[in-house]
Parts: structure tokens; sequence; C-alpha cells
């Protein structure tokens, strides 16, 4: 399905680890500070340097689930319509989740070759909106924006 | 009795709603109805698809009463088959009191089951099948949508093995699951073993290495068309059912997968495209709207009876009820890889009126014997109406709900949302099969914990959402958890966290206070390790207390926005 994200990215392992150690009971009782979604605003400017984003449908996410089966470990797949070549292609994939202690999730720095699609797994204290920004070689940001529902579930008829 | 005039005034409105056969009716008042007026059918083109859905292991007649109230929100409200009662007659062209009434709405209802009877039955639902097979010699396919393998105290007994006999027997071709999931991966894969038949789920994943469990795609060739039948479970099951059970597998709506199925079967040679589909009536209405390439789908999993077929864009959707309450039979002309005409029908399985094919009776009675001294125990009496769907609460809930609060001696109770579970009508014994129409799962024990108020409207919100979010994709399928002890105002059209209010509890009118700890008592927790006596033990034994069940009609829970 997609290439071994290992091979062809740098995980920023210190973004990482902050939001996996930040543990949130999965049905949001606990009072934790939580991120706003300004405050992902915030942090997706400070990751692009300021540059304007566009939401645009060339950016996709795959296998992130509407209504999460767990919390604490989210799979999150993102494909950038790109053709990845030396003039044109994605740099950054930036992921933010609106509602965890720290948005910042994860970052994928990408080389022009092969397809710009990457997955992962990411925790979600409480339902939210997931934003993933796509940094395109010309300097342009492309986003995305999905609500993970996080529930306390059983009760499917 | 059913009277051939009241039958007829029926085909010929559900012949005008498809525009297709109308049948002339033939004035013959008085008359009873046949099993041939039940079959009368102009048959088209090359194909017939028989379909049934939820059938949750009924075997034997029963009755089931159609919601009263079945609200949608957003870009649904008031489309089929968010329409009840007189509305939905109306829509429909059907006058009350008639026998497609009876089968269709809640119009009525415990007056016309006296007249009109039960519905459904194995044996019954064969007779049509084999009688439209010997009709469509080699151009039938029989699609079995899920939720087959749970609900009733033989499945429970034999961990599905009863029903997958028993679809062995019936000779269905095809199914998807749901609550087959209920039994745990290991034994789903053993009952997989013994099936005669393609058990498909196009949407399931492992964790690990995110690759397919299931077969996809089914081929079969009928009337000359080469048919693919791509098969999606419910999305949902380990959200809405307990995942320790199924802890390896993801599951998820995944347009993406679907398109993909679709796409490789059309290229493999697929004339006509079906996607037998556990998903719910408003995720397939919607997922109709995003893929390309799928000509039927078979819709289930929220027991919608849609007299009619629904179009979306090229696609047909089919909604045909639960119980084994209605056989759905859509005759399609496929021509060159593409549908020309169709004609359907949703054809009510009254059981009255129908001979039991007399090899599905024999598998019937053979599983149901052994356990028939348990099953057939008579508990008490019912002298109301006793039902379970409806958005908000049903009879057979409310009589839950007290018998958790009474028997563990609760302050609150909470019954999960379910569909399925049979009717019982004023008069009738309460059985001890009864109670396992209502509740026969494999994680029936009844908690009895500690909650504060806070905790009680975090878990409304949750399920209100999972019913009334705008966004069908965010939709579970289930009703409002019931709720015993207590009652709020919702207002459906409010987001998450603001549509409950006014929570009050009933023995003594105070407001339920967010920080007050209140004793609530529930069952069906999807968590692991719930301690508690299974429910079915706990209601049977208050039915036993009781000897007469008399429900009064609720009014603790207000609805606005609807």
């Amino acid at each position: 399905m997609s290439k071994n994200i290992q091979q062809m990215v740098r995980v920023d392992r210190r973004e990482a680890l902050k939001a996996a150690g930040a543990s949130v009971l999965a049905l949001g009782f606990a009072s934790t500070a939580q991120a706003t979604p300004e405050a992902a605003a915030e942090a997706l400017s400070k990751a692009t340097g300021g540059a304007a984003t566009t939401m645009s449908d060339k950016v996709k996410f795959v296998g992130l689930p509407e209504i999460a089966e767990n919390g604490a470990t989210v799979p999150v797949g993102i494909s950038v319509d790109s053709p990845m070549s030396a003039d044109n292609y994605v740099k950054h994939i930036h992921v933010f989740a609106e509602g965890n202690p720290s948005p910042e999730t994860i970052t994928f720095n990408l080389t022009p070759t092969g397809k710009a699609e990457v997955n992962t797994r990411i925790r979600l204290g409480k339902t939210q909106n997931v934003v993933a920004a796509a940094v395109m070689s010309d300097g342009s940001v492309l986003t995305a924006k999905r609500e993970v529902k996080v529930t306390i579930g059983g009760c499917g008829g | 009795m059913l009277t051939r005039r009241d039958f007829m005034q029926v085909t010929a409105a559900t012949a005008a709603l498809m525009g297709s056969g109308a049948n002339i009716a033939r004035a013959a008042a008085g008359q009873t109805i046949t099993q041939d007026d039940l079959l009368n059918f102009d048959s088209v083109g090359n194909v017939t698809l028989l379909n049934f859905t939820d059938i949750h292991a009924q075997l034997v007649p029963l009755y089931f009463r159609e919601p009263s109230v079945n609200l949608g929100v957003g870009e649904v409200h008031g489309l089929p088959p968010h329409l009840t009662g007189e509305a939905f007659l109306k829509h429909f062209g059907l006058t009350p009191g008639t026998p497609e009434a009876y089968a269709f709405s809640s119009v009525d209802y415990a007056n016309l089951a006296t007249q009109y009877g039960r519905i459904g039955g194995l044996a019954h639902l064969a007779t049509l099948i084999k009688a439209i097979r010997a009709e469509r010699d080699g151009n039938t396919l029989l699609v079995d949508c899920g939720d087959t393998w749970q609900g009733s105290y033989t499945s429970l007994a034999t961990q599905g093995e009863d029903m997958v006999n028993a679809m062995n027997a019936l000779g269905v071709d095809v199914m998807v699951p749901h609550w087959e999931f209920t039994y745990g991966a290991d034994r789903v894969q053993e009952l997989i073993e013994k099936l005669n038949f393609p058990f498909l789920a196009g949407n399931v994943i492992d964790n690990e290495w995110q690759e397919k469990v299931f077969d996809t795609t089914a081929m079969f060739e009928r009337g000359g068309v080469k048919i693919a039948v791509v098969g999606q479970a419910f999305p949902y099951t380990p959200v809405a059912n307990p995942r320790y059970m199924i802890p390896d597998w993801s599951f998820g709506i995944r347009p993406e997968m679907v398109q993909e199925n679709i796409d490789k079967a059309r290229s493999e040679g697929a004339e006509l495209v079906v996607l037998a589909s556990h998903n719910g009536f408003d995720v397939d209405r919607k997922l109709a709207s995003i893929v390309s390439g799928v000509d039927v789908i078979l819709t289930g999993h929220t027991h919608d009876a849609i007299p009619g077929v629904i179009e979306v864009n090229d696609t047909l959707l089919v909604a045909t009820g639960s119980h084994g309450k209605f056989l759905g039979r859509l005759d399609l002309d496929v021509q060159g890889g593409k549908v020309k005409n169709y004609n359907y029908k949703l054809i009510p399985v009254f059981s009255d009126v129908i001979q039991p094919d007399p090899e599905i009776q024999a598998v019937v009675d053979g599983i149901r014997a052994p356990h028939a001294n348990v099953i057939n125990e008579k508990l008490g009496t019912a002298s109301s109406l006793l039902y379970r769907r409806g958005n908000f609460n049903g009879t057979f809930d409310d009589l839950i709900c007290n018998a958790i609060i009474e028997e563990r001696d609760t302050q609150i109770s909470m019954s999960p949302g379910f569909r399925w579970g049979a009717t019982v009508i004023p008069g009738q014994d309460i059985t001890v099969d009864d109670v396992y129409t209502q509740t026969s799962i494999t994680y029936p024990n009844v908690y009895r914990s500690e909650m504060t108020g806070e905790t009680i409207k975090l878990i409304l919100e949750d399920v209100a959402d999972n019913l009334f979010n705008p966004d069908p994709f965010y939709q579970q399928g289930g009703d409002m958890v019931r709720v015993g002890g207590m009652g709020y105002r919702i207002d459906i059209n409010k987001t998450i966290g603001n549509r409950i209010s006014d929570m009050t509890l009933l023995s003594s009118g105070e407001t339920i206070e967010p920080a007050k700890t209140y004793v609530v008592g529930g069952w069906a927790s999807v968590n692991e390790g719930t301690v508690g006596p299974p429910i079915y033990d706990l209601l049977a034994n208050h039915i036993r207390k009781k000897k007469v069940v008399d429900i009064e009609p609720n009014t603790s829970i207000k609805v606005v926005g609807a």
C-alpha cells in the first residue's frame, strides 16, 4: 500500500514523543490541558514559516477513520497528488491534532521520488479535528482537515 | 385475516411507486390473500436478486412492530427511511388498515397484529425463495446482508452454528457480517469453514500488517450475466461491540477500498456489480454518491423496510427490513454492463398464508427441539404491547430498565439502543424464547456502578451523536441508549455536548447534578470483565415475579427539533 516510512521520511522524534507521552483517558474524563484549533493553527504557521495555506482536495486522508476504534492508536495516512519530480514535489507533510495537549504530532520530510504517501499512527485524546499540511516545493501549503470521533461506543444496533 | 381486496390495494400502490409492472386491482372483497398473491410479480430481464437482512437468528414466525419514531437530521430529514406512521403511509400511498400498512408501519399495530398475524419464519421465507427460484431458474442470486447468527436462544446456545446450518440449507449464495463477530475472532473463522458460501468483508484489515482478512468479492454467473458481489461488514463493529473479541481486526467505511474492489471486479469482467452492505441505510446513501460503478446496494444494519428502490445517481438502493419479515425481489435487465430496466417488490412474509417449506421446517424443528423445554417456558403474560424499535424508547426496553432498577437496586438503568428484538402483543404469553430475542448476546452481564451526573450526560451525548450527527459517516446505526429512572430533554439538531438537558431523577423529581453520584445499572457493556448477572436471567426472573406485564407509555423524554 505505502512505502516503508522509515526509509523515506525522517520523523521528528521529539515532537512524536511529546504527543505520545501526553496520555489522556480515551473518554476525555481527565482534565488535562488541551490544545485548541487556534493553537493548532499557530503550530501550523510556525512549521511553515507563516506561509498562506489553502484547503485542497489534492491532500487526502487514507485509512483515517471517522470514528476511532482505539483513540490510543489511530491510523492516519496522507496522500498528496504530486508528480514528485525534481521541480514539483512535496517537501514536508505535517500532521496536527487540534484537541491534543500538544497539537504537533508528526512531520514527514520527503524527497522528490516515488509517491507522496505516508502512514503512521497517532494518539487522539478526545474527539477532534486532524489537520494535514503539505508543504510543496514551490512554497505553497495545501491542507486537509477531518474530524475523528473518539467515542464511548457500545450502542450500535 | 387478509383480504384480497386489501392486498390488491397495496400491490397497486407499490406498482405505482415503481413506475413499472402496474397490477390491475381485481376486486374480490372477502377472499383471503394467498401465497400466490405474495409472489405475484412482473418479472423483468435476466437477473433476479433475492435479499433479506438482519434476520437476527429468528427461525420461527413472530411479531415485529416497525418504529413510530425514526428521525433524520440534516440532508436526510423527512426522506425515507426517516418517515414513520401516517407520514410513511402517505408517502408510499398506502391505506391505513391494509396488510401492507400493517407490515410497513406502526400505525394501529396491536389491533392489526391480531388481524394479520405473525410474520417471518425461515420455512415460510424458504417457500417464497424456492418458488421464485423455480420461476427464475438459473437467474436467481440470494444475498444475506448479515446479522444472521445472533439474536435467539438457540443461536447463543450453539454459538451461531444453528444459523450456519439453516442458511446452508436455505441455499444462501453470499453473506456479509456484523453481529457474527460477537462470537469472537476464532469462532468466526471456525464458522466460516462450515459455510457453503462466501463470507465477505472487504473493509476489514488486520491491525498489524493492514492486510485484508476476509474475501472482498464473490463472482457469480446468473442468466448469462457475470455478477460481482462486493461485501461490506458493519464499519463500526469494534466501536459498537466489544473490541476485545476481535482485537486484531480493524474496520471502517473505507470508501477507497470499496472503489478499488468495484474497479477490480469490473476489470475482471463483471457486468453487474452489487454491494452487499452492512453499513446502514444513510451511510450507503452517502457512499453511493461517492463511489462509482456500483449498480445495486443491498443495504442492511438499520433495519429499514422501504417498499421501493431509492435511486442515487446510477445506483439502486434496496432496504429489506429485518427479522425475516420481508423478502426483497429485484429483477434486473442487464445488457452490456448496464442495468436497462428493473422491477422491485418488498414482499411481506405473512406467515399465516404461506405454506412452510417442509425441508427447512425440518431443519428449524431440528434446531429448536433439543431446547424446547427451556425456550417454551411461560414466564408471564403481556397486558400491553411490548416492542423495542424507536429512536428513544420502546416498551420492551422500559420493561428491561424497570427490571434492572428493581433486581439490582439502582436509581437509574441503561439499556442499549439495539434495533433487534421481537414484539409481544397484548394478551400474548411471554416465554424464555421472547426474553432471548431481546437479550441474546455474548456480553450479557448487568453491571451496577456509581456514575456522576456529568458521566451520565457524557454517555447520552455520545450516543445521541452516533444517531444524530448530520454526517452519516459518523453514525453507528443504533438507536438512543434507553434509560430507566430518569428523564431528559434532547434537541436533536444541536451539536455533541449540547443536545441533552433537563436530566431529572424520576424517583424524586430532583435535577441530576453533574458533580453528584448516582447508582446506575446496565447491560451490554463493551468493556472486558464486566461483572453481574446475565441480562436474560435477570429479565426472566423479573417477569416470573411480575406474572403480568403492563408498561405505561414513557413520557419522560422530551424531544425537540424533530
